[in-house]
């Protein structure tokens, strides 16, 4: 007989009722990766934005959820400096995430993530983990789970409707992350 | 494990799943979950057929119909049968259980656990 152990574990869910305060925001990592046409995209790209970045899979029921929330964002907030960056985090790439995309009609970039930029923002162990980042590229609340919609929605408002404090140093380089 | 040259032999696959996570079945009621495998390599061995628990079907806030899963601990049985012409003496049988759990707002990614059953041909 052989027994086998399915050691299942996940974080708490942290989900901010909106955003933290200011000073107990910490700067986003910085990332690079690729997007569907093979283009390289990085946070930094988004500068002076609020990004709702969301680490998710096509397997991921919760993620499924939460997917037509964060097409309404795009559409409603693009134009107040807003952008939804979805990381996807399967390991089969684009055979899978493109006709998913197509199928959802997914209106904001998709990336294909990996594990070290998973581990930048913590190990993304539970999917889905969204993250707000705000215009000064500091990460303003984090969801892990499924999160409600309106909470989500409450820290875009927040986070849209401030201007860049116009800190320096928005982000950090993920080698001071120890990143390879 | 004593098995003999040309036997059938059934071996039981324990799986323990952390109290309110869930594994999809075998058989997932959607096309996008990923299903339980419990695949054997050639050797030894050779896989007959695996045998999974009838499947619950469970409702979860993340989806609008029930799905096909596992939940608790359950067995699972793979019925083998052992070469005619394997040579008496030690071995091992490796199997890959694949799996992908979720709870009732968060997924985790999916995994493969490597089993090892040792053997004893007489």
């Amino acid at each position: 007989m052989v027994w086998s152990g399915c050691n299942a574990s996940s974080k708490s869910v942290k989900a901010a009722g909106s955003t933290m305060p200011d000073k107990e925001r910490k700067a986003a990592p910085e990332f690079e990766l690729k997007d569907a046409d093979g283009k390289t995209v990085r946070l930094s790209d988004y500068k002076g934005k609020v990004v709702l970045l969301d680490f998710w899979a096509t397997w991921c029921g919760p993620c499924k959820i939460e997917i037509p929330w964060f097409i309404q964002f795009e559409r409603q907030y693009k134009d107040h400096g807003f952008a939804v960056i979805g990381v996807s985090m399967d390991e089969e790439g684009w055979t899978v995430v493109k006709p998913f995309v197509s199928e959802l009609a997914i209106n904001y970039r998709i990336l294909q993530g990996n594990d070290s930029t998973a581990q930048l923002y913590g190990g993304v162990d539970a999917l889905p983990t969204t993250f707000l980042i705000d215009r000064d590229g500091r990460i303003a609340a984090t969801h892990v789970g499924l999160a409600g919609k309106d909470a989500i929605e409450d820290g875009i408002k927040r986070l849209v409707s401030r201007p860049s404090a116009g800190l320096t140093g928005r982000f950090v380089p993920a080698i001071l992350f120890g990143a390879n | 494990m004593v098995v003999k040259p040309g036997a059938g032999v059934a071996v039981k696959t324990s799986v323990l799943l952390k109290s309110g996570y869930h594994v999809n079945s075998n058989t997932p009621s959607e096309k996008y979950l990923i299903p339980l495998r419990l695949t054997w390599e050639p050797g030894l061995l050779e896989t007959v057929e695996v045998v999974f628990p009838k499947p619950h079907m469970e409702k979860y806030e993340f989806s609008p119909n029930p799905l096909s899963v596992f939940t608790g601990d359950f067995e699972l049985v793979t019925k083998f049968k052992v070469a005619a012409n394997a040579s008496t003496g030690p071995g091992m049988a490796l199997g890959k259980l694949r799996y992908q759990a979720c709870n009732n707002n968060s997924c985790l990614p999916p995994k493969t656990l490597e089993i090892r059953l040792p053997l004893v041909v007489q």
